[in-house]
């Protein structure tokens, strides 16, 4: 991969060196991915259906244990540790998760849905502690407002958008290094779309997003830096406006046209 | 393209009529043992169901002839039976939901292993074990070994049989909640452990305890493993490793007693309400409960 201009800070908080996820032994769908994350940024990946972006975003946060058949190889940094070197559960705290389909649990009153990582890890807080997360957290995805009258409800008496918003404010409040997320807003309608895109725009001063996208306009409206992937492979990872204007490779400019994808 | 059209002619829709009315037949003819069933408990059993059945103990054959030849009512009740039924169910409801969550998670989360199959296919085995070979075999295990017939005993006898129930329907509730709440809550950094207690079994609650319901509604009636493990007795008993009496035992017994006959239906009577309570919580339970 040649020239390489990301928009960054100081140093990567999230190194990627040749890493590879395998579902089946000899075939690869990522392959060999290399590349570096900056502190504070909104990095989206794009690439057609089946290029490998699930499989790279959920390497990260050591997803793929719960599946034995499929191997994760390379080297992977976050924050300066290795993270296939760590315990899972480590770096699922460091590495907060958000799914396309909104999943708060079901069970849970929308209180319990913010602490849920804090139970399941089984970490004891004081009541004030816990009002303090859930009020930040969900003043974060800006759901505060909306909800607080009703935080014995269950999660998923709330509408699609404000359970996906419920379900990063579950993510933040273990005060993740990065969030990862998978076409977040793909099922949703397009004001709810709209108001988590402005979310993540505020969110990116606190913390570094990862998020993987079918959207372009999206990509285009909320990321710094893109990368295109195709058939596993890191095809470019550029400054967003770069890339829209001026993609260095053959394969993003056919894609970001529409030629195929 | 054309397409073939679809025409529905008169002879068609005499066989939907026809099969329509003989499916309301056969219906029909299913429910009448359970009406003809319903009716002798209910005209029968109501005389004798009153407080007494619940607050004294069964009398003895002797005093019950005493009182049947003065024309008096059944000198007595059949409260060994119900709280033998509640002890020996109850032990077997914690043994059996213990184990069967335990096999129930593992089966649903291990498809297509090997030990998973072996386990699975041996739950289907005991599902179709006759009960009385159940009994025997807790009788060889049990009863032998520690030199008596206990309430212990019959519980476990009950356990196997409630177990295979359980085990299924953990698994099937288990397997059938979206993959995504698993993934969402190790995504969180939890452990294992923690998923499967505090979300998946909370979310798949209505499936388990129903599970749990139905297994419970078809123990409550067995005799047969009952008979050679619990035995019975005549007096209340809450001793785990004494003889204990139950309401089917208890049935078992009047039937061979000309002077108790009469509290066969109250018995029944009071063992059917149980069963529909049961069922009906069962189906109230599955409905509101959905995840
Ligand atoms: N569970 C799985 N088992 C086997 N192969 C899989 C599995 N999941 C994905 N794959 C394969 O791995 C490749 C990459 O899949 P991945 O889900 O990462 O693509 P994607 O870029 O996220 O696609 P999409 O945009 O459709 O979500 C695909 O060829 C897919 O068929
Ligand atoms: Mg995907």
């Amino acid at each position: 991969m040649e020239s390489v201009k990301i928009t960054n800070g100081k140093s990567p908080i999230l190194q990627l060196k040749a890493v590879s996820g395998s579902y089946s032994p000899g075939s690869y769908a990522v392959n060999r991915v290399t590349t570096d994350i900056y502190a504070n940024t909104i990095t989206a990946i794009m690439g057609p259906s089946g290029c490998g972006k699930s499989t790279l975003l959920r390497a990260i946060n050591r997803m793929h244990d719960l599946y034995p058949h499929i191997k994760t190889t390379g080297e992977i940094i976050l924050k300066g540790k290795n993270v296939l070197a760590m315990d899972p559960m480590e770096v699922r705290r460091m590495a907060g998760m958000v799914f396309q389909q909104p999943n708060p649990f079901p069970t849970m009153s929308i209180y319990d849905n913010v602490l849920a990582g804090y139970k399941l890890n089984d970490i004891r807080l004081k009541k004030r502690e816990k009002d303090d997360i859930v009020e930040q957290s969900l003043q974060s995805v800006g759901l505060w407002d909306e909800v607080k009258e009703v935080m014995t409800k269950r999660g998923s008496f709330l509408s699609g958008g404000q359970q996906q918003r419920l379900c990063i404010a579950r993510a933040l409040a273990l005060n993740p290094e990065i969030l990862l997320m998978d076409e977040p807003t793909s099922a949703l309608d397009p004001i709810s779309t709209n108001k988590i895109e402005e979310l993540l725009l505020q969110l990116k001063e606190e913390f570094t997003i990862i998020i993987v996208t079918h959207n372009m306009s999206q990509a285009a409206r909320i990321s710094d830096n893109s990368m295109f992937m195709y058939l596993g492979e890191l095809v470019e990872h550029e400054n967003t406006t770069q890339m829209f204007t001026k993609p260095q490779n053959k394969r993003t400019e056919e894609y970001l046209t529409g030629v195929f994808g | 393209m054309n397409y073939p059209k679809i025409t529905y002619t008169g002879w068609r829709k005499g066989k939907d009529k026809t099969a329509f009315v003989l499916v309301c037949l056969f219906s029909l003819i299913t429910m009448f043992p359970l009406f003809f069933i319903l009716w002798d408990v209910v005209s029968k059993g109501y005389k004798n169901f009153n407080l007494r059945l619940f607050t004294e103990v069964t009398p003895s054959s002797m005093d019950a002839m005493l009182a049947r030849m003065n024309g008096e009512p059944i000198p007595g009740g059949i409260l060994n039976g119900i709280t033998g039924t509640v002890l020996i169910v109850g032990m077997a409801i914690i043994f059996s939901v213990f184990l069967g969550l335990f096999i129930g998670i593992y089966l649903a989360d291990n498809r297509g292993k090997r030990f998973a199959g072996v386990v699975s296919y041996l739950t289907d085995l005991l599902q179709g074990m006759p009960s009385i070979v159940i009994g025997i075999i807790t009788y060889a295990w049990i009863v032998k070994p520690l030199s008596g017939y206990s309430a212990l005993a019959g519980s476990v006898a009950l356990t196997i049989m409630m177990l295979p129930m359980i085990v299924r329907s953990t698994e099937e509730t288990l397997k059938m909640l979206p993959v995504a709440y698993k993934e969402a809550g190790l995504a969180l950094g939890s452990s294992y452990t923690n998923v499967v207690f505090r979300i998946l079994i909370p979310s798949g609650f209505g499936g388990i305890f129903t599970g749990i319901l139905l297994a419970v509604s078809r123990v409550m009636g067995e005799t047969a493993p009952l008979m050679i493990t619990a035995l019975g007795a005549s007096v209340v008993n809450w001793k785990v490793m004494e003889p204990t009496s139950a309401i089917p035992l208890l049935i078992w017994d009047f039937y061979n007693d000309p002077n108790l006959v009469e509290l066969i239906w109250s018995s029944s009577l009071l063992l059917l309400i149980v069963i529909f309570l049961l069922n009906w919580i069962a189906k109230i339970v599955a409905r509101k409960w959905k995840v």
